[in-house]
């Protein structure tokens, strides 16, 4: 898709500004599960957005395919399709590749939705270095190829995602027919731009997959700082930049989804001030090294992967969030109302503390103990 | 405003000085000069109670007793307009203005020009000045405007939020390595600071003992650094050195291994924002015997230090001074290297990084001097806000910025140009001038004459006690905290609690009344976009 900046910023701003609807439901077990629940409760949260974007990412959906990686791509023309598939002939095996099943909603909007399963043609030693390889061709498609746009990248998952209200792209995609154990959604209302398709959440990197609301004050630094890590910047919109934050850390250099909190929603100095020494000497490191990627300003984001879902806000708790468990489902919403519209008894629901993760990992519940307080252990006195 | 500790010096220490005749004819004055006086003074003899002060607080030996008429008198045409006597005067009965009378006004030849072609005519030298350049080439911070938020993301008030402006300067891994929740990665060494304001280089000799002293221990209450300038440290000041920055520079005064290992950073001194391109020269006559001490060379003599650094005529050479200098100090300090913003310092700030430089260090043609060439001062090098903007954007390309920190200086005035230069790319700021107005600089620019009638820029003993050096740090800290809390407000308007996320952050800014190439070089929107 050449052009993003025009297509996506029409203004020419400098960034994209967007509240939203935010819900993420897991099962710890495994177990998939369809997204009725999810659409219901993202219909209850209709206020937060306005029509002009909605998405989904499910995980577990293509078990047929587990270790190719499934491309989602959006073509606006017939030569975006055909300049796609030599590109990807070239670099990739397609080993299968077929038009995602769609509802027409009588928009003239619409695209055409593929979707291949692709592995490199090149061998390498490790899978970051794959991953890498991947990656490359993906946002090499979205600079280069006119008409095309790739909207997913990962393995045995799928974003859906376009402009209209939840139950539209719902409708569109017929996700009725998936079933997968982690779902995130999301429903736009963007300040300022032109509705695209490509331009709604979850934004998706590979494997992980983000839906956010907020908006970011640290936009330009953070921007900034990804940019001389080498990586481009075409969407601007403030969930750009938390996805590349989120491939950069967690993926590329190997930071737990704790230590991406500690980066991103960093504890304050007073607090690392008070910490043990090991746990100084390393939250010193990170936020003078990663400094510019502390995420200032309000947001609240659902992350997730293949073996977890995490839920986080800034560290001043801007934007609301709240987390519920019942059985093995995990719930985070930007409201409770919905959660309880899905499941009115929970086991246990809470408002996590500012720039705390709650993390559902496969097999693992989270708790509000877990994610309530940080976890630091304190020195009886300031050591200065 | 009288500050107290100046009347007490000047009770204290009037009639100790032997070197101005108190008592003068006017007939004891040769005509030297075809000039117009610079300066009007308007003496209210109504007011003058003849008490003397204004003769004795005049290094400049302006005013005079005339014993025949049994009147306060002076010459305005030795007054450099400091202000001190105005000040002093306890009955308000001075008033020193810039002389009304002024040549025939030309439109290409200005005042200014034949008034140096008379100075140069009668002397037939170079032209000596100080403190920064006073031209009217444009202040870019004061066409550049800072965003606040407004609805979709709320402002922070900083009196209720916390609000930080720790930093960190020095190199940074390039990733961090966590194994069972320790921290694996060695990081490289780095200096935290509290604000991203750090005092610039100014040697002990340049200003006096006083002064320097003040700028250490408001650094020690701030949790800044203040910086030596090529002038060694004075043995009395190792006990600030939590809080120093010694300099290395081309003519390597007080350069030792005990010296560099007293130091937070080292500074490798390429080159000066007032003078790029050329060396310095203390002259003999400020070489007491404590800065003969502190500089390791003879008392009387010239301090001169050479236009380059005879060790670094290449990039490779300046490469091998960082790690003799890293080698001395055990890899336990950052090592900067300061340049003179010129016009090629994006690609010199490249090589410099490259070179294994820590910090690197861009001071604007703004920025201030003890005596440089008034030619040199007043025409050559760039402004800080294009010359950052260049250098954080080059090394952003080169994807080698988030490796190593940058300070700006060389025209900072205010809480807003830090905020600004922040916002440009900078990790902190120096600022000198500003801290010497602090302590009472009011920007005579005769600091090479060594006669300083404010006690800063002498090493005569009976104007440096005019610093009283705990009232000038108290005032130093003030201006600092003042600074920082004006810091805060603006981040918090802008919506940003932590002074990383304004790093580099060119999207808070706004440019008015400048060009598109101007635009294109600050890297920022015009304002209405």
């Amino acid at each position: 898709m050449r052009n993003l900046d025009a297509v996506n910023n029409p203004y020419g701003e400098d960034k994209v500004i967007s509240a939203c609807a935010i819900f993420g439901m897991m099962d710890v077990s495994g177990e998939c599960f369809s997204g009725s629940q999810i659409l219901e409760a993202m219909e209850n949260m209709q206020e937060r957005g306005n029509g002009l974007g909605a998405g989904f990412a499910v995980y577990g959906i293509y078990p047929e395919n587990p270790e190719e990686y499934a491309f989602h791509i959006m073509f606006t023309s017939v030569s975006g399709r055909s300049e796609t598939e030599e590109f990807l002939n070239l670099r990739c095996f397609v080993e299968r590749s077929e038009e995602i099943p769609t509802r027409t909603l009588g928009r003239k909007d619409e695209p055409v939705v593929y979707r291949y399963f692709v592995s490199p043609k090149q061998k390498f030693d490790s899978a970051v270095d794959e991953d890498d390889y991947i990656a490359a061709i993906a946002l090499q498609i979205n600079s280069e190829i006119p008409d095309a746009f790739v909207f997913s990248s990962g393995k045995n998952m799928g974003v859906f995602k376009g402009v209209g209200f939840p139950g539209d792209i719902y409708q569109f995609f017929a996700l009725e027919n998936y079933a997968g154990y982690i779902w995130i959604a999301h429903s736009r209302f963007p300040t300022n731009t032109q509705a695209w398709w490509g331009g709604a959440h979850p934004f998706c990197m590979l494997d992980w997959a983000v839906v956010h609301n907020g908006e970011l004050s640290s936009y330009g630094a953070n921007r900034a700082y990804l940019e001389t890590e080498g990586y481009k910047c075409t969407l601007f919109t403030d969930t750009e930049v938390m996805a590349y934050a989120i491939d950069l850390l967690m993926r590329r250099h190997g930071l737990s989804p704790e230590l991406f909190a500690d980066v991103v929603a960093a504890p304050l100095w007073i607090e690392i001030d008070r910490m043990n020494d090991n746990d100084r000497a390393l939250h010193i490191a990170l936020r003078s090294t990663y400094g510019g990627l502390l995420m200032n300003g309000p947001f609240a984001i659902v992350v997730a992967n293949r073996n977890m879902m995490m839920a986080l806000t800034d560290r001043i708790r801007l934007r609301p969030l709240t987390c519920g468990t019942k059985g093995n489902k995990v719930f985070f919403s930007s409201e409770e109302a919905s959660i309880r519209l899905v499941a009115p008894e929970l086991d246990n629901v809470w408002t996590p503390m500012g720039g705390v993760p709650v993390i559902s990992r496969l097999g693992e519940l989270p708790t509000p103990e877990s994610s309530t307080l940080r976890d630091f252990e304190c020195c009886a006195e300031v050591p200065r | 405003m009288k500050m107290q500790n100046e009347l007490i010096n000047e009770g204290k220490g009037g009639n100790q000085r032997q070197t101005v005749p108190k008592q003068r004819k006017a007939s004891d004055f040769a005509i030297r000069s075809n000039r117009l006086p610079e300066f009007a003074i308007d003496r209210d003899y109504e007011k003058c109670i003849k008490c003397e002060v204004c003769i004795r607080q005049c290094a400049f030996n302006v005013h005079y007793n005339d014993v025949e008429d049994d009147l306060i008198r002076h010459r305005a045409e030795d007054c450099v307009g400091c202000q001190r006597c105005a000040v002093l005067c306890p009955t308000n009965a001075l008033t020193v203005k810039v002389n009304p009378a002024q040549y025939r006004a030309h439109g290409s030849w200005s005042s200014e020009h034949v008034k140096d072609i008379n100075r140069q005519a009668e002397t037939g030298g170079v032209l000596l000045t100080g403190s920064g350049n006073d031209k009217q080439a444009p202040v870019y911070w004061d066409k550049i405007l800072i965003n606040a938020s407004q609805v979709t993301n709320p402002s922070i008030d900083p009196l209720r939020e916390p609000m930080e402006l720790r930093t960190f300067i020095g190199s940074r891994a390039d990733k961090i390595e966590v194994k069972d929740g320790k921290l694996v990665t060695k990081v490289p060494p780095q200096v935290c600071v509290e604000t991203p304001i750090l005092f610039s280089a100014i040697s002990y000799g340049a200003i006096s003992y006083n002064t320097q002293k003040a700028l250490a221990e408001a650094a020690v209450e701030l949790g800044t650094l203040f910086n030596t300038g090529e002038g060694g440290l004075h043995p009395d000041f190792y006990r600030y050195k939590n809080n120093v920055i010694v300099q290395v520079a081309s003519g390597r005064f007080g350069v030792h291994p005990e010296y560099l290992n007293a130091a937070r950073m080292v500074e490798i001194k390429i080159g000066q924002g007032a003078k790029p391109g050329i060396g310095g020269h203390l002259v003999g006559e400020k070489v007491s015997e404590d800065v003969s001490i502190t500089r390791m060379i003879p008392v009387g003599t010239d301090a001169i230090s050479p236009a380059p650094q005879h060790d670094i005529y290449s990039i490779e050479d300046l490469r091998m001074l960082i790690f003799a200098i890293k080698e001395t100090t055990n890899y336990r300090v950052p090592v900067s290297v300061k340049i003179a913003a010129v016009h090629n310092a994006p690609a010199i700030a490249s090589g410099i990084v490259r070179a294994g430089a820590d910090v690197v260090v861009i001071d604007g043609f703004r920025g201030g001097t003890g005596a440089a060439p008034k030619v040199i001062r007043d025409n050559v090098g760039l402004p800080i806000e294009l010359a950052l903007a260049a250098v954080d954007e080059r090394l952003r390309r080169e994807g080698i910025r988030n490796r190593v920190a940058v300070i700006a200086g060389g025209g900072i005035r205010s809480s807003s140009d830090v905020v600004k230069a922040i916002a440009l790319g900078a990790d902190a700021v120096y600022i000198g001038t500003a801290a010497l107005i602090a302590c009472g600089c009011t920007l005579c620019q005769k600091c090479y004459t060594g006669k300083c009638n404010w006690g800063i820029a002498t090493q005569d003993p009976y104007l440096s006690k005019r610093v009283n050096p705990d009232i000038a740090r108290r005032r130093l800290v003030n201006l600092v905290n003042g600074w920082s809390h004006e810091i805060k407000e603006m981040l918090g308007g802008m919506g940003i609690n932590s002074i990383e996320s304004l790093r580099g952050n060119r999207s808070q800014l706004r440019g008015i009344d400048l060009t598109s190439e101007e635009l294109a070089v600050l890297g920022i929107k015009p304002a209405g976009v």
